[in-house]
């Protein structure tokens, strides 16, 4: 085998009693640098375990997010070799290179102190997407009801699940190229909305979602499609947004 | 706003020209393989195109798709790698289908009526 894919080859042997990881830690700044620690190696340890080994016994002062531990909060994803991941989901055993692992903040997005991102402009964007749910019934009307089976109603469930953890945004180049753009998170928002039904800012969406740091700068590269933890498919999503927004053009209702 | 009604409708012409070249760019290629398969004289083909008004309808279609086609994504490119204001790249874009269509029906006359 070739040296260089023998090195790029996670380890998946088990950890060794005794046995240390090297790991690099982003610290600081725009202006700061990865600091290497040596981290003891534990059976089924994950990344997440990894940084808060390094905060409580080495660094005190080390700044990263989490919350949950278990996938459902979606707020200590950072950059594991270069690839956005959540961290509390990620096994050393599956990332590990040669008994080193590097960490670093989620890229896309302005560094706060060390791992962790200003999420501000993330969140942003889902705003600016009209990323709410606008409604016509009150607590006094009935319940609305929607078939499971419709299409929108599937189109919708397909794009649900997000929980806003960032890594398809720090995943795609396009926001790297153009720091306007929506991103895939708002935009697969906007689009879980587009087909609900009830919605009555449709109109407004579609205007949000539509031009040049819309949906239409997508590139359909599918990073954020290939990364995202929750198999949630935003380059399909986009697409759809690109069908509905040009059908509305045409029908001047855009 | 008017961006956002351009995009779109951008994206709608990229779309739909896409699928006219798609179809044409297969006939195209079929018919040359057909054509050209026992060896034709450039007198050969002539004769055969000259006063075609299937051939000139055709390449007048295919023609049209380019101009349309080729420019929205040069426009595209113009303002994402060359940083171009869209405005320019607009005119730019306009330019080229132009000059597209000109070129492509000259070539189309050439073959019929030439």
């Amino acid at each position: 085998m070739p040296q260089a894919s023998a090195q790029a080859q996670p380890e998946r042997t088990p950890a060794r009693h005794g046995a240390t990881l090297r790991v690099s830690l982003w610290r600081g700044r725009d202006d700061g640098a990865f600091v290497e620690y040596e981290v003891p190696r534990l059976e089924s340890q994950t990344v997440l375990d990894v940084v808060t080994w390094v905060q409580r016994h080495r660094e005190p002062g080390l700044a990263y997010r989490f919350a949950c531990r278990v996938g459902m909060c979606g707020s200590c994803a950072m950059t594991v070799n270069g690839v956005a991941r959540w961290t509390c989901r990620t096994h050393v055993a599956e990332v590990a290179q040669d008994g080193h692992v590097q960490i670093a903040p989620l890229a896309n997005l302005p560094r706060v102190k060390d791992l962790v991102t200003d999420m501000r402009e993330f969140f942003d964007k889902w705003a600016r997407a009209q990323g709410r749910f606008f409604g016509a019934r009150t607590r006094h009307d009935e319940f609305a009801r929607v078939r499971p089976d419709s299409e929108a109603r599937q189109a919708a469930d397909a794009g649900i699940e997000c929980i806003g953890c960032g890594v398809c945004y720090a995943s795609c180049d396009v926001v790297t190229w153009r720091p306007d753009y929506l991103g895939p998170a708002a935009l697969n928002r906007a689009w879980t909305l587009v087909n609900d039904e009830r919605d009555t800012a449709q109109a407004a969406r579609l205007r949000a979602v539509a031009g040049d740091a819309g949906c239409h700068s997508c590139h359909s590269l599918g990073s954020c499609t290939e990364r995202c933890p929750k198999h949630i498919a935003p380059t399909g999503s986009i697409a759809g947004l690109k069908r509905v927004t040009a059908r509305a053009a045409i029908r001047g209702k855009l | 706003m008017a961006d956002v009604v351009r995009e779109t409708r951008r994206w709608y012409w990229q779309r739909v020209s896409a699928l006219v070249l798609a179809l044409c760019v297969l006939v195209h290629l079929a018919t040359i393989i057909y054509a050209v398969r026992s060896g034709l004289s450039a007198e050969a083909i002539l004769a055969r195109t000259r006063g075609s008004v299937t051939f000139a309808a055709f390449y007048t279609i295919f023609v049209a798709a380019c101009a349309v086609h080729v420019p929205i994504g040069i426009a595209r490119v113009a303002e994402e790698w060359l940083g171009l204001a869209p405005r320019t790249a607009d005119g730019i874009a306009h330019a080229l289908a132009l000059l597209l269509f000109v070129l492509g029906m000259s070539a189309v006359y050439a073959m019929v009526a030439g």
